[in-house]
């Protein structure tokens, strides 16, 4: 199978992708800088498939996620989701289908204090998908909400059904929030950093939910993070973003042991590990992360890359191949020659 | 042996909430040796910024030292007065804290912001002094020195900790309390300022608390650790001791429910519950309602904190889960 191949139990699939945000927002502004967020992304996720995007603070992993839940409005591109009635383009639907597109889409946030109404009780958040997409009368309701708040391991339900955000702890709340994401049985939710403000004791559990319910309900998940070792767990497999470009993508364990291009190289090197005796490689890239403001037709990593040479700086961004036919795709016109280093 | 940097003893400290009395930091003892890097290591709430806060007396107006000592080269400060202890502060002990963008004066330029704390704390210093002063610190800390001149909203998230770095040795105090200072930042300019931090730590021969919730951060930087549960010092060893043969079985748990990139992809292990409600700390040992080795004794009576090895410190009725 090829990365843009067509398959039928392919669940999304994104084709030159591409959000530009205008750099220069002043009135009379030419109107000709932009931020290239998130370009030219190609990949597709399959049918009960965890993937992870990671990559560090502005790399455009957040923005893919509100593209995906359609939150915001693609530049150019498509994202196709597949449905029991064809494919269904979350880039160009109308209104109507939103709401449609909403039942089957889902978004958990970063941080479980921001994205609750602070007014409504936990049955109300729960039920508020629910209450939208008018499906059930209200005991059917509650017994709904019930049952998923047993699910999250809010139990028993009773004691949290009529209580408010403020009166639980970060792990309770992002427990509600994925409650509320599955109240509506999605095929595909997009996680944004779902863990990273809970503690270490805490997070366990709410990754373990989270693995548990993905394999018991079948959803499939982007998973956004900047944790590569969260995603280890997390993901079957993950995409390494740089700059709103997958620079490598391919099965996790595979990405990790064998990392080919040169940022997933000094990204993973850079990771602290919780071993004192352990000896980590020297990080091997210079300088810092710019903005992508109208990037130069060359590889996003040219700057900093220990590898960059004249091929690197005379032609465009190399496309996210397979050379190897194993289904690990790297954007880098070197990768091959520094197997060994 | 030498006389240690920093000792506290019995350290009890308490804030006043309208709900009651919490006891923030309760019974904790350490000490701290020149040169040496001690981790202390928790979960949020745990009471680990609250040992910083009050080692510096900077606590907050609900803040109250309780009982115990904390001695600084010798003396007890715990009766200092604000006076005295503004010459403790930077001089002997400065800080770092997590959030750079605020320690930093927006209006004034990086560099005249550490002139003024060189003027407070040496006024002998000439103008020019001051200056090279700051270019050696800037060096230090990774800048260039270029960079003095320009205004905090120029640097980057790492350029910012950095500085904040330099002004924090810009005294050159005998220990640096850094309290998350990589936290906000992104891996790879954690890692390098991990990198310098360690780096002119050896060459200062300065001593060091890093306060940091990240186990892979803790392992990197610490000669010691000191692991904290709701307000006590669980476990205290060297970095090895902690992360190869955890005694309490909180550190047990901590170590193996935190996932890493590198070495086999173990199976995390779960912690039931959440950390306790320090308005209403449990009886006995505060972990038990926690711990999978959990006795009544453990209900009833507070462990001491004591050695189980030379220099290998728990508070647990069950070291290793043993059940006796």
């Amino acid at each position: 199978m090829s990365e843009n191949g067509k398959n039928t139990d392919t669940l999304i699939e994104v084709k030159d992708l591409s959000k530009l945000y205008p750099a220069d927002s002043g009135l009379f502004s030419g109107g000709d800088t932009f931020i290239h967020a998130v370009s030219g992304l190609n990949f597709s996720i399959k049918r009960g498939e965890s993937v992870g995007l990671v990559g560090e603070s502005g790399c455009g992993k957040t923005t893919t996620g509100k593209l995906l839940t359609r939150l915001i409005e693609p530049t150019e591109g498509s994202i196709l989701l597949n449905t029991e009635s064809g494919d269904m383009d979350i880039a160009t639907m109308t209104s109507k289908e939103t709401k449609d597109f909403r039942r089957r889409v889902q978004m958990i946030f970063q941080d479980p204090y921001e994205s609750m109404n602070p007014r409504l009780t936990i049955y109300d958040t729960v039920a508020e998908p629910l209450d939208v997409q008018g499906i059930g009368n209200i005991s059917e309701r509650q017994a709904r909400v019930s049952e998923l708040l047993q699910t999250v391991g809010l139990t028993p339900a009773s004691s949290f059904l009529f209580r408010y955000p403020h009166e639980l702890s970060g792990g309770q709340r992002q427990r509600v929030a994925i409650a509320r994401a599955l109240v509506i049985e999605p095929d595909f939710i997009v996680a944004d950093e779902p863990t990273s403000m809970l503690d270490v004791s805490v997070r366990t559990g709410v990754m373990k939910l989270m693995q548990d319910l993905a394999e018991r309900l079948e959803v499939t998940t982007l998973y956004i993070t900047h944790d590569l070792a969260v995603a280890r767990y997390m993901c079957d497999r993950i995409a390494v973003m740089y700059l709103g470009k997958i620079v490598e993508i391919g099965e996790t364990e595979e990405v990790l042991q064998n990392p080919r291009h040169p940022y997933t190289k000094a990204l993973l090197s850079a990771v602290p590990i919780p071993d004192p005796t352990y000896k980590r490689e020297a990080v091997d890239i210079k300088g810092g992360v710019s903005k992508p403001i109208n990037p130069p037709a060359r590889c996003r990593f040219y700057p900093r890359c220990p590898w960059a040479d004249d091929y690197c700086e005379s032609h465009d961004h190399p496309p996210l191949e397979d050379k190897s036919g194993d289904i690990h795709f790297t954007s880098c016109y070197h990768w091959e020659d520094n197997l060994e280093k | 042996m030498t006389e240690p940097l920093l000792q506290v003893e019995n350290l009890t400290m308490h804030y006043t909430t309208r709900a009651g009395e919490l006891s923030a930091v309760d019974n904790v003892s350490f000490s701290l040796k020149k040169g040496e890097a001690l981790g202390l290591v928790g979960e949020s709430g745990c009471g680990k910024t609250s040992v910083a806060l009050t080692v510096l007396k900077l606590l907050p107006e609900n803040g109250y030292i309780k009982e115990g000592k904390i001695i600084v080269n010798g003396k007890d400060i715990v009766p200092y007065t604000e006076q005295e202890m503004r010459k403790v502060r930077w001089g002997e002990i400065s800080m770092v804290f997590q959030a750079a963008m605020n320690a930093l004066n927006p209006v004034y330029r990086v560099g005249d912001q550490i002139i003024e704390a060189l003027e407070e704390h040496q006024p002998q210093m000439t103008n020019k002094e001051m200056k090279q002063k700051v270019t050696e610190l800037f060096e230090l800390v990774g800048l260039e020195s270029a960079l003095m001149d320009r205004f905090p909203h120029e640097f980057s998230g790492g350029m910012r900790q950095r500085a904040v770095i330099a002004m924090a040795l810009s005294c050159g105090p005998d220990m640096i309390i850094a309290d998350e200072p990589t936290t906000a930042l992104d891996v790879i300019v954690q890692d390098s300022l991990l990198k310098e931090m360690r780096e002119f730590q050896d060459q200062l021969g300065m001593a060091m608390i890093y306060i940091s919730h990240d186990v892979g951060v803790i392992a990197e930087v610490s000669d010691r650790v000191g692991v904290m549960y709701a307000g006590r010092l669980a476990e205290m060893g060297t970095a090895e001791e902690i992360f190869h043969d955890p005694i309490h079985p909180y550190t047990m748990a901590l170590m193996s429910s935190f996932p890493s990139t590198v070495g086999e992809k173990t199976d995390l292990v779960l912690l039931p519950g959440e950390p306790p409600d320090l308005l209403n700390p449990p009886t006995g040992c505060r972990f038990h309602p926690r711990c999978p080795y959990a006795t009544d004794v453990c209900k009833e009576e507070q462990p001491e904190f004591k050695e189980h090895s030379p220099g290998h410190l728990a508070a647990c009725w069950h070291p290793r889960g043993e059940q006796s």
